[in-house]
């Protein structure tokens, strides 16, 4: 099995090749205005190096921060469509209600609500008002809006109206990008909307950028399935995820856990992510990230997103190095970053800004740039910065701590010699090798998932639970998963209170590898 | 005396009321959008002391009733809260001088509001639990036998339905029940109304201060980055009761209850022991190798050890690290009459209450 890996983040692209269980080889470029000009790069130098090892390759894994980057700076989001059926309930509470105020301007949603829905036992709740839906639909065709959620009551459970008003809607426009909420998940109609409509206002982008993607795989004459990975360190057809940009959401941090488990074989420890302006600090549960238990919200709207339980702390390659600035004269550390700046602005680069980096390259951590521009640091300045830095790291690990007892550390990301081997509360301190494209590795490795969340009623727990797992393998398969590889990973089920017929809801999620090429 | 709620109080209630619903009663939060909108578009909400009520003012007691997640995909509509008090007014042929929550604790908590922004009057400064239980027969009015009919109900399509007379606080919470169950699982209520004297005798006074009081001071101990679950402990007099995380959970639903308990692994000073919280819809007891150690009507309160926020029985999940507090319960609960209603034997446990704070005098 062989299976390249590529990493699009803010600063750099990265790729790995990875054969079975090893990494073959991996190269870093600087990532492009374009994203695609970055990945042919990125994926020229790494063929460059590996040649014919890299065939016959059963796939490629792109994981990239690209979508939350763009709903978290309000860019490159299109004017989008609401459509709830819910009426005459959750008439009060309209879609967007609960968005910040810039990213609703940046959307600027032109919002319908008609009668419909269903129960929570899948009785309707009121006839799908065909005739709003159309009208609706003529208007946002009239206004020029492209794209557009539609969101549904107890849709999880009963799709048909979703499906019957995306029918209609079609046949009034059928070029309008559709995101369907039900496609998308989980109970709760405002969390499950407001994910819709993020889907829905990068939609455009997602098809632009998965456009990009295949062309530059084209370009360095690569054949193979290709993926994009998501938020729960598996991976989703690119075709498929080309409608789903909201999936990818977390994956950055979760590829970069993954990559440090896959490359220290270790499935559980804490792994330290230094990057250029942020160190995360996750925990690895059984080989994938510990969640995060609260509300996720992205860009600062709630979504039921299960995100990585991740601290970040302001310390990264190009974190900013004040000398007494900080507290009882020592040196400043952070939390402003020259970030993607760092090749121009360190001094190690000829520039002209003091970061944790030239303090890594003084201190003789590191090989990088010109070490002479650094020879005039005191050694009291650089042992008094890795002493700050070193007291940053402890504090944040501290805090991720479940038990009082040592940890074993993963050192991953690009400024991850700025990790001292000792630390307090830690029994080891793992730097491993490609532990700076950690990312793009976790990328490389990702499985395929299928996940299901329904209420089931009046056929009794354990058929709900065999139904729930055959659905979500179903899902997994269709996915891109290979059948005989499917596990369970995960299964609950919550009876409804109140509720009668036994109503019971169950989630239910598995994970299989990749199909082979050709399989 | 009556002072305007202020918008900012607003989320401070939502997560007190979350806090106080010890792990039932639905996450407020949609409520606190309801509310939030209504103020921005000019709503005055004015707070009222219950001891300011003349005996023979009318106090309207609302609630919504039903399943949380029929909550979650149903989004609640004030126009409909409001509509199941404007029934009752019409049946009594009288107005309501002010309005109450039956329980302050999860969404409920915010109920009134969103009643007050509408038919503009106050929102009286008290509930009939200090928290939230499951039914009807658990409430200071129902331990104060004050007459439990008639009760309006109001659902979103339209639906309007009165019970004048039933023959106990059983008999309506299992008649209101089912009505609620046919029209979806979720329905406005207005309880049986309460005069001003009623209210001052039976009701628990200052708990929409208390929620307020207490989502201020883990709004406040986040902002400065401090311990919010210290925050609430201090606020509050409570006790932490365990520190841990899930290790395991089991649910079932059986006669209308979400029933099950939670197994919580000890961290830090908990370190080797474990925790067994029992819940009905609200954590009941919890039990450490097999002693009780804390239960019901003392307020048990699961939260994020983090973050402070409290969780509901139905977002519990497996690996969160979660503080167990105990809050001291209204008295009247813990009165003799008041535990037969929600003391551990109402909800079938064979022990007697013991409280962590008047139970532990002496043993720490």
């Amino acid at each position: 099995m062989k299976r390249i890996g590529i990493d699009v983040g803010g600063t750099n692209t990265d790729a790995v090749l990875v054969e079975n269980d090893a990494v073959v080889d991996a190269v870093k470029v600087p990532t492009t205005e374009d994203v695609m000009s970055g990945v042919v790069a990125s994926l020229r130098a790494l063929l460059a190096r590996v040649g014919e090892r890299a065939r016959p390759l059963d796939a490629v894994m792109i994981g990239t921060t690209h979508f939350i980057n763009a709903v978290v700076q309000r860019r490159e989001l299109v004017r989008t469509a609401a459509l709830r059926i819910s009426l005459p309930a959750s008439q009060s509470l309209t879609p967007m209600i609960d968005w910040p105020r810039d990213l609703r301007a940046a959307v600027d949603p032109l919002v319908f609500m008609v009668e419909g829905g269903h129960e929570y036992d899948g009785r309707v709740f009121m006839p799908l008002d065909e005739r709003a839906v159309r009208e609706a639909a003529q208007r946002i065709s009239d206004s020029g809006v492209r794209t557009l959620g539609i969101s549904a009551t107890f849709s999880p459970l009963t799709a048909e109206h979703e499906l019957r008003a995306a029918e209609i809607v079609r046949e009034v426009d059928p070029g309008l990008a559709i995101t369907l909420s039900h496609r998308l998940g989980r109970m709760g109609l405002l969390e499950r909307e407001n994910v819709t409509l993020l889907n829905a206002c990068l939609a455009p982008l997602g098809r632009t950028t998965i456009a990009a993607f295949k062309a530059a795989l084209q370009a360095t004459g690569l054949e193979a399935p290709f993926y994009l990975t998501q938020n729960d360190g598996t991976v989703m057809l690119a075709e498929v995820a080309a409608e789903f940009p909201v999936y990818s959401f977390a994956s950055g941090p979760t590829n970069s856990m993954r990559g440090a488990a896959f490359l220290s074989r270790l499935d559980g420890a804490m792994v330290v992510d230094v990057g250029g302006t942020t160190s995360d600090i996750g925990c690895l549960v059984h080989g994938f990230p510990r969640e995060a238990n609260n509300v996720v919200e992205v860009g600062g709207v709630r979504t039921l997103f299960r995100m990585p339980d991740l601290l970040s702390i302001g310390l990264g390659g190009g974190t900013l190095v004040v000398e007494g600035e900080g507290q009882g004269g020592q040196p400043a550390v952070g939390p402003r970053s020259v970030g993607f700046r760092l090749p121009q602005k360190a001094l190690v680069f000829g520039g002209d800004t003091l970061t944790a980096t030239d303090i890594g390259v003084a201190a003789g951590l590191i090989d990088l740039g010109d070490k002479r521009l650094v020879k005039h640091l005191s050694a009291g300045l650089v042992k008094a910065t890795l002493a700050r830095i070193t007291a940053m790291l402890e504090e944040g690990i501290d805090r991720m701590k479940t038990q009082a007892d040592d940890v074993t550390l993963i050192a991953a990301g690009g400024g991850a010699f700025l990790i001292p081997e000792r630390l307090a509360g830690v029994g080891r301190v793992l730097q491993v090798p490609h532990a700076s494209v950690a990312n793009a590795v976790g990328a490389a490795i990702a499985q395929v998932s299928g996940e299901v969340d329904q209420v089931f009623t009046n056929i009794g727990r354990d058929a709900a639970l065999a139904q729930a797992r055959t659905l979500a393998e179903q899902r997994a398969v269709h996915a891109g998963a290979d059948a005989a590889t499917l596990k369970l990973v995960d299964i609950e089920d919550l009876p409804l209170a109140y509720l009668p017929g036994g109503a019971m809801r169950v989630r239910a999620r598995v994970v299989g590898d990749i199909a082979a090429a050709g399989a | 005396m009556q002072r305007p709620i202020e918008a900012g109080e607003i989320e401070a209630l939502a997560i007190g009321a979350w806090i106080l619903g010890t792990g039932g009663g639905g996450n407020p939060y949609l409520n606190y959008l309801n509310c939030r909108k209504l103020v921005d578009e000019g709503a005055r909400l004015t707070l009222m002391d219950p001891m300011d009520l003349a005996d023979d003012d009318l106090v309207a007691v609302v609630s919504n009733m039903g399943a949380p997640l029929v909550g979650q995909e149903r989004l609640n509509d004030p126009a409909t809260a409001a509509r199941a008090v404007t029934m009752m007014e019409e049946h009594l042929g009288r107005r309501f001088r002010a309005v109450m929550s039956v329980e302050i604790g999860g969404g409920n908590g915010l109920q009134p509001l969103l009643v007050a922004a509408q038919k503009n009057i106050p929102v009286v400064d008290a509930d009939a639990m200090g928290r939230a239980y499951p039914e009807a027969q658990m409430t200071s009015f129902a331990i104060g036998r004050l007459p439990m009919a008639p009760m309006s109900l109001a659902d979103v399509r339209g639906h309007e339905v009165l019970i004048t007379k039933v023959t106990s606080w059983k008999w309506m919470e299992r008649i209101g029940r089912k009505i609620v169950t046919e029209v979806g699982s979720i329905a406005s209520t207005c309880k049986a109304p309460r005069s001003g004297r009623e209210v001052k005798d039976w009701g628990i006074h200052y708990t929409t201060t208390k929620a307020i009081r207490l989502g201020q001071a883990v709004l406040a101990a986040r902002a400065r980055h401090a311990d919010p679950i210290a925050a609430v402990l201090e606020h509050e007099g409570g006790q932490q009761v365990f520190r841990g995380k899930i290790s395991d959970i089991q649910r079932r639903a059986t006669e209308g209850f979400l029933r099950g308990k939670a197994t919580i692994e000890g961290l830090d000073g908990d370190r080797g022991r474990s925790l067994v919280l029992d819940f009905q819809n609200e954590f009941t007891v919890g039990t450490i190798d097999g002693e009780a150690v804390v239960m019901t009507p003392d307020l048990i309160c699961v939260l994020d050890t983090v973050s402070g926020e409290a969780i509901g029985t139905e977002t519990l999940r497996y690996g969160q690290r979660v503080t167990v507090i105990a809050l001291p319960a209204p008295p009247v609960l813990t009165s003799p009459e008041g535990l037969q209603h929600v003391g551990p034997r109402a909800f079938g446990y064979d022990i007697d209450f013991r409280s962590v704070f008047t139970g532990a005098r002496g043993v720490q």
